[in-house]
């Protein structure tokens, strides 16, 4: 073989190490940015306690026990799920060969084993179809309540759709490469050599045997490309995507709250100030740098709460349990999660545009993303955060605005300010005399 | 049954620590219909010869409401206040019919210096039963519906499910479950400091919605543990003109009413 032969030979695999190169490296650098984006949060200690992290991750993210809870789009959900896990082992596969020029690397090594696997993974994309075929039903022609509400119009809807779209696009191609691999290999064609019996493949064959063998190879190869290409370009659609779950959510449940969730953060700030008030002599703790109460923009809420904006699915669990958004209020839990990441994004755009600091742009999470309508329909009844198989907390952040609003704003609902007043003067929130409170006993 | 309710003051006079603490509340302190509910929690202390105290005139609200809302200043104002007058007695235990109550001093007042046993009055009459202290039979609720509905202050904030539900087994009853309950179940419309405003613009009550799925189990009773929820589901019972065939009582009501107190 000439230099020229020789370097046409290895031209493949030098593009194909590029444009892997090229597309982890720009999910990196993204990626690079969520985290960044994240930890504009403020502090919280989110790492006491491992085992019980391990194991509630282990359970809730990696089992997905919440999921069950709905059981038709649970299983569904786990078809789709472990399909894409099992996969990704022949993905590893196809970069290998695509690396050094080799065609199925694994099978010497595996013997009969492979078969098995290779017979696994068919099986599992063909379950991918299945489940992802339900889920296109259950959102577009059932027309499932959740799926069909307004807080999913626009770039969310065709987000979700998108995305059902492109794992059919990689499963077939995964499973008609499968069948034209074979049709060649009963050919005795060069370099593809039998792997036995491909479940589902092998039932497409028949699509494939009146192809010459070039037209085969053309396909085979072209569907090869396709599919490790799409697998790149999905990767880098994730951080704009709900999609971006398969990956957030273990991490996200790893720092769960741990504690009972009716426990709401006492703010150690209002403790030092309270001590104050009732003791101007107590010793207590300088506040270090300037207090704010409660949060106006995403840089207020916790790292946690921004962590969670960028796991959110989407899937509207949350507010289909809700009590305010099944009666029609304005208030959508997984809204407030979709406004907090959509206004996250937008603060660390600003923060690139300027040369890393935030510029001021006169918007804030609170008013501009969320309105206090909203934020005044909760009835802290934590069904959202019961009902998030993420364990996403949307109630977290609506308590922190309204403290904004409440303590920075001055502007809570006049009832509300009334049932204050109640509280500061006679001790219970209605107009009752302090006097009275054991009249009970002699009525 | 004479009632006799004595205050950590008055104990405390006469040299004597009571065994636990009754925290009534606001609700229990003042509305007509929870007022019922503290008398019957109270009788059925002395029935079961738990030495029981009220703070009376030293209880002030716990600030749930006003956290609930975002007030976090007068919250913890209320909670300094009353955690001085709890630990000045050196209160070990506390009982109470209110979830919000039961949830605030169990969780939230840790931290700041309140330490105590905080349970709620559907667990406190549960192992009263279990030890026998305190022994009903269904009497007049035998053959009886009941429906149960978690508060959620009580049920998914902390995790307290099964209590009220053992307690109610007591009654001879049979015990209906409505579509959503425990960690599923639907709150009443009042929590999150609900109860003092006017809900925002929708196309239903919380409260109806909710009543309307309790009067679909064709229960006789709807069973609470709360005085929100209590308050909440008989609006919608009367909304639904149904108050004549069904009855929104609280457990303790019930226990109370069963064994003859
Ligand atoms: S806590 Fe608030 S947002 Fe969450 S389900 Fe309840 S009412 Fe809806
Ligand atoms: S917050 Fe959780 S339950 Fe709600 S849409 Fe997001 S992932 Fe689903």
């Amino acid at each position: 073989m000439n230099s020229t032969g020789l370097l046409l030979s290895i031209l493949p695999n030098v593009v194909f190490t590029l444009l892997l190169l090229a597309g982890i490296g720009l999910f990196a650098f993204n990626l690079r940015k969520i985290i960044r984006n994240i930890r504009l949060g403020r502090d919280l200690n989110r790492s006491d306690n491992p085992g019980e992290r391990w194991k509630i991750m282990t359970l809730v993210a990696l089992g997905q026990t919440k999921m069950m809870v709905r059981p038709i789009a649970g299983i569904l959900h786990i078809f789709v799920y472990v399909g894409f896990v099992v996969i990704n082992i022949e993905v590893l596969e196809i970069i290998i060969d695509g690396v050094f020029g080799t065609h199925r690397v694994f099978a010497p090594f595996l013997g009969s084993f492979y078969k098995v696997l290779i017979a696994t993974f068919e099986v599992f994309a063909a379950l991918v179809l299945i489940g992802v075929f339900a889920f296109y039903v259950r959102r577009n022609i059932i027309k499932i309540k959740r799926f069909v509400q307004k807080d999913l119009d626009g770039f969310p809807r065709f987000d979700a759709n998108m995305i059902l779209f492109v794992e059919v696009l990689l499963m077939s191609a995964f499973l008609t490469m499968n069948a034209a691999d074979q049709v060649l290999s009963s050919r005795g064609a060069d370099h593809y050599i039998s792997y036995g019996n491909y479940p589902v493949s092998g039932l497409l064959t028949g699509l494939f045997s009146g192809w010459s063998d070039g037209a085969l190879i053309v396909y085979e190869r072209f569907m090869w490309w396709f599919h490790i290409i799409g697998i790149l370009a999905f990767l880098n659609y994730l951080p704009y995507s709900k999609h971006f779950h398969i990956l957030m959510a273990f991490p996200n449940v790893w720092y769960s709250n741990l504690n009972p969730k009716g426990q709401f953060k006492n703010m150690d700030a209002v403790t030092r100030e309270v001590k104050l008030m009732l003791d101007p002599s107590a010793p207590v703790p300088e506040a270090d740098g300037p207090v704010k109460f409660g949060a106006r923009d995403v840089q207020d809420l916790s790292w946690k709460n921004l962590m969670d904006a960028y796991t959110c699915t989407e899937c509207g669990r949350c507010s289909s349990e809700c009590p305010a958004n099944m009666t029609g209020k304005l208030l959508s839990p997984r809204s407030i999660m979709m406004k907090t990441r959509d206004r996250l994004e937008e603060v660390g755009k600003n923060i690139d545009a300027n040369k890393g600091t935030f510029v001021d742009d006169g918007k804030s999470l609170l008013h501009n993303y969320i309105s206090a309508e909203e934020l005044w329909a909760c009835t802290t009844c934590n069904a959202c955060v019961q009902a998030c198989p993420v364990n996403i907390d949307p109630l977290d952040i609506i308590v922190n605005l309204r403290q904004q609003l409440v303590m920075e704003e001055s502007a809570p609902p006049a009832s509300l300010a009334t049932m204050f007043g109640n509280i500061e003067n006679n001790g219970a929130p209605w107009q009752f005399s302090p006097a009275d409170r054991l009249n009970w006993k002699d009525e | 049954m004479e009632l006799k309710v004595k205050t950590y003051a008055e104990y405390m006079a006469q040299g004597e620590v009571p065994e636990i603490l009754f925290w009534v509340g606001c609700a229990g302190s003042f509305d007509d219909r929870a007022k019922k509910v503290t008398k019957a929690v109270a009788k059925i202390l002395q029935a079961a010869q738990v030495k029981f105290a009220v703070l009376g005139t030293e209880e002030s609200c716990t600030g749930d409401p006003a956290k609930r809302a975002g007030n976090e200043f007068l919250f913890q104002m209320q909670a300094m206040q009353n955690i001085m007058v709890l630990n000045g007695y050196e209160v070990k235990k506390i009982v109470t019919a209110c979830p919000h109550c039961f949830n605030t001093l169990k969780n939230e007042y840790p931290q700041l210096g309140g330490n105590y046993e905080v349970v709620h009055h559907s667990q406190l009459i549960e192992s009263l039963l279990k030890e026998g202290r305190l022994t009903v039979s269904g009497g007049s609720f035998k053959g009886k519906k009941i429906t149960f509905h978690d508060p959620c202050y009580l049920g998914r904030a902390n995790d307290v499910y099964e209590a009220p539900r053992e307690v109610l087994a007591k009654l001879d009853a049979e015990l209906v479950e409505m579509k959503r309950c425990r960690t599923k179940g639907l709150c009443c419309g009042a929590g999150g400091a609900q109860m003092f405003k006017e809900a925002e613009p929708g196309n239903k009550e919380v409260n109806i919605e909710r009543s309307e799925e309790a009067l679909a189990t064709s229960a006789n009773i709807i069973a609470v543990g709360c005085p929100f929820c209590s308050t909440m589901m008989t609006d919608g019972v009367k909304h639904a003109e149904k108050e004549a065939e069904v009855s929104v009582l609280d457990i303790a009501e019930m226990i109370a009413h069963a064994a003859d107190l």
